[in-house]
């Protein structure tokens, strides 16, 4: 067929060697282009052009489709941002209870539209505040929660019915979810209409984050009690926040971090479907969480092929018949780890390109990070900059007024499809090694992150890949910004109120509780049932995790390779 | 005593803090660049470390925090040290340290805190220049 413009494929091709002779030639001989090699961030070599004849063949009905129609790669709605803006989500957590819901509320306050929750390190790995193991660690990283009476402060004149909420809890999401679930009941808030995410994502802790508890397969039974126990009561509840953010972080390439990530995907709706549940009762609720770092287009490449690779697994792979199914809805955060201490305020600038990068690659919400989080957690003046960074692109760069508008560029185009067909690599070999959860057995995820983190490191120290203000355009003297601080009297606080809540608590109705939560483990009824009596009991999440750690065991990781 | 024998290193994560990311390439870092290198893994106490410094008999212990919980870690690190007669066993660190809390660790015997940015080389010369085998 011919091209529009009449010439052949054959002639384009025959036009871009005449430039290359009679152009370029003379113009690299006389001046080299500044590197012998252009990469990405993660390493893709980027070519000098790209045109017409690298997209030969390449067929938008069969790649893009339209806007809110498979396979999705121009955005999972009609109108995306003219209809809607994204959620701006800013993840907020530290201190204490009455600490975070204040700052919640000043968030609120300022145009964001949901909350996201951050927790402090002892709740994530399900231990209570004065636990041995915790010390040094309560409110830090995050809020800390203990029991329900935490709970029901951190929520306190906040409408569940009205907000929806994203909670970042791994090994012990089934008790975090309860918990919320019992101050929703006791605002008169009916389950049907709370809306909100649980991370719930064990896999990627294994692989990257580290914050687990049990082994893998009693992990997994948890998480699909959760699905089945939400698909029936918790209808708009998002189950599994399936992440990549974190893979991310650990260090791993935009490429391991989609591929690493849909294969997470895969192996959650495979216990899904072992569990005997419908593929289409449950993966309309599954939910995304990726990473935006600094090369831009290769974000936007991401995202783009994350959306078109997840419509064909769940069509043609798990044979899901609601287009619901198919869609990949998203949250972004900006990558943390690019970060840096050294000249602050350069990571203003970062955000911003990171977070274009997200919108242009069609997210459902964003969290922006603040400039001062390779330092501390954010101080209120942070939090609010790295809010008004979202409100700015969304309201006078004009970049959210058209849908994708990146389509059809050559260059985003091609790293669209070579992006898409990396990640496939890695899950034909994932697929080869018996699904996701045998290859974190064997290793793979991990050695492949730790290999590409440290070679990332290894450019950075040797000037090859530049990070302005660490290895070029450095200055001696460091200007110190102000930082949150999280003062020493939280833990002790901290331990009273949870030594005042255990005295309190009905013993009788706590010790059966706990009683009847290891029956359940022990057997095979669904676990979020006892798990919401046990909260209501005011059992704390060390409590309740310690039961069910005395049935399912730890997961210990093997030794870690260097 | 034989020929000089290798500088051996502890690298360590304590506590609950998952962030091994750091951790896991500065002992890679350090291998490469010839010392003898124990990682510990994740989710140490204090206790454990100082049990595997002394029975591995190293010569330094760098560890990295990014929890936030440097001013309970360190501290306890070095008293459990002076306990077992590792006080002479240099103490250095890592992760996200603000700089106001720099000082008081130093004071307290941690010998230097690397923080975000700093290279790989930075670290390997530090050791070289300040971790010696211990008289034993």
């Amino acid at each position: 067929m011919k091209p529009r413009d009449g010439r052949t494929a054959a002639a384009k091709r025959g036009a871009r060697r005449e430039w290359e002779e009679r152009v370029l030639r003379p113009t690299l001989a006389r001046r080299a282009e500044r590197l012998p090699s252009f990469t990405t961030v993660s390493n893709v070599p980027v070519d000098r052009l790209v045109t017409a004849e690298d997209l030969e063949g390449w067929d938008p009905a069969d790649k893009l489709g339209m806007p809110g129609e498979p396979p999705f790669t121009r955005g999972i709605h009609p109108t995306m941002y003219r209809g809607r803006l994204w959620t701006m989500r800013q993840f907020a957590g530290f201190g204490t209870a009455e600490d975070t819901n204040r700052r919640f509320r000043y968030l609120l306050e300022h145009g964001q539209t949901g909350l996201s929750v951050a927790f402090d390190l002892p709740t994530l790995m399900g231990r209570d505040s004065g636990d041995p193991q915790a010390e040094g660690e309560v409110g830090r990283e995050g809020v800390a929660i203990d029991t329900l009476a935490d709970m029901e402060v951190l929520l306190r004149d906040i409408p569940l019915g009205r907000i929806s909420t994203s909670m970042t809890i791994n090994a012990p999401a089934a008790v975090l979810l309860a918990m919320y679930l019992a101050v929703a009941e006791r605002q008169g808030v009916p389950y049907a209409e709370l809306e909100g995410t649980v991370q719930n994502d064990i896999l990627k802790e294994y692989i990257a984050q580290k914050e687990w508890i049990y082994p893998p397969h009693p992990s997994l039974r948890i998480i699909t009690d959760m699905i089945a126990f939400c698909s029936a009561e918790v209808p708009k509840w998002n189950t599994i926040s399936i992440s990549g953010y974190h893979i991310r972080e650990a260090g791993s390439t935009a490429v391991q971090e989609l591929a690493f990530t849909l294969a997470d995907g895969i192996a959650y709706v495979q216990a899904g479907l072992e569990t005997g549940l419908d593929v289409d009762a449950f993966a309309p609720r599954l939910s995304f969480f990726f990473n935006a770092h600094n090369d831009l287009f290769e974000e936007v490449a991401k995202l783009r092929a994350a959306r078109r690779m997840w419509a064909a697994i769940m069509r043609d792979r798990f044979h899901a018949r609601n287009p619901r199914s198919w869609m990949l809805r998203t949250h972004v955060q900006t990558a943390g780890c690019s970060l840096t201490a050294q000249q602050p305020h350069n990571n203003v600038v970062r955000v911003t390109i990171q977070a274009l990068a997200a919108v242009l690659g069609g997210t459902q919400s964003l969290h922006t990070n603040a400039l001062d989080e390779t330092l501390a957690l954010p101080t209120e003046e942070s939090a609010r900059l790295a809010l008004r960074t979202q409100q700015i692109l969304a309201e006078e760069s004009g970049v959210a007024d058209t849908i994708d508008p990146l389509a059809g560029s050559y260059f985003v185009e091609s790293l669209t499809d070579r992006t898409e067909e990396a990640a496939w690599e890695y899950i034909r070999r994932i697929d080869a090694m018996g699904g996701m959860v045998r290859a974190i057995e064997q290793g793979f995820p991990q050695r492949e992150i730790a290999e590409a983190s440290y070679l990332y490191q290894n450019q950075i120290d040797r000037g090859e890949k530049t990070v302005v203000g660490v290895n070029r355009y450095t200055e001696g003297e460091a200007r110190p910004i102000a930082v949150l601080r999280i003062g020493p009297e939280v833990e002790p606080q901290q331990i009273e109120r949870l030594r005042r809540t255990r005295s309190g608590r009905d013993a009788a109705r706590h010790g059966r509780a706990l009683r009847d939560l290891q029956a359940a483990a022990r057997g095979s009824t669904n676990l979020m049932p006892p798990i919401l009596e046990a909260v209501k009991a005011y059992a704390s999440v060390g409590e309740i995790c310690d039961a069910l750690r005395a049935v399912f065991g730890v997961y210990r990781e093997g030794t870690v390779p260097l | 005593m034989g020929a000089p024998t290798k500088v051996r290193l502890l690298v360590g994560k304590v506590g609950l803090d998952g962030h091994d990311r750091g951790a896991k390439i500065i002992a890679r870092a350090l291998r490469d660049a010839g010392f003898e290198v124990i990682y510990t893994g994740l989710h140490q106490t204090p206790e454990m470390v100082v049990a595997a410094a002394i029975q591995e008999d190293v010569d330094g212990i760098g560890l990295s925090v990014l929890s936030g919980a440097h001013n309970t870690i360190f501290p306890k690190i070095l008293k459990l040290l002076a306990e077992r007669d590792g006080a002479d066993i240099v103490v250095f660190g890592g992760g996200i340290v603000p700089d106001e809390d720099v000082p008081r660790l130093l004071q307290a015997g941690v010998k230097a805190i690397f923080t975000p940015g700093t290279s790989t080389r930075q670290v390997i010369d530090w050791v070289k220049a300040n971790v010696v085998p211990r008289r034993r």
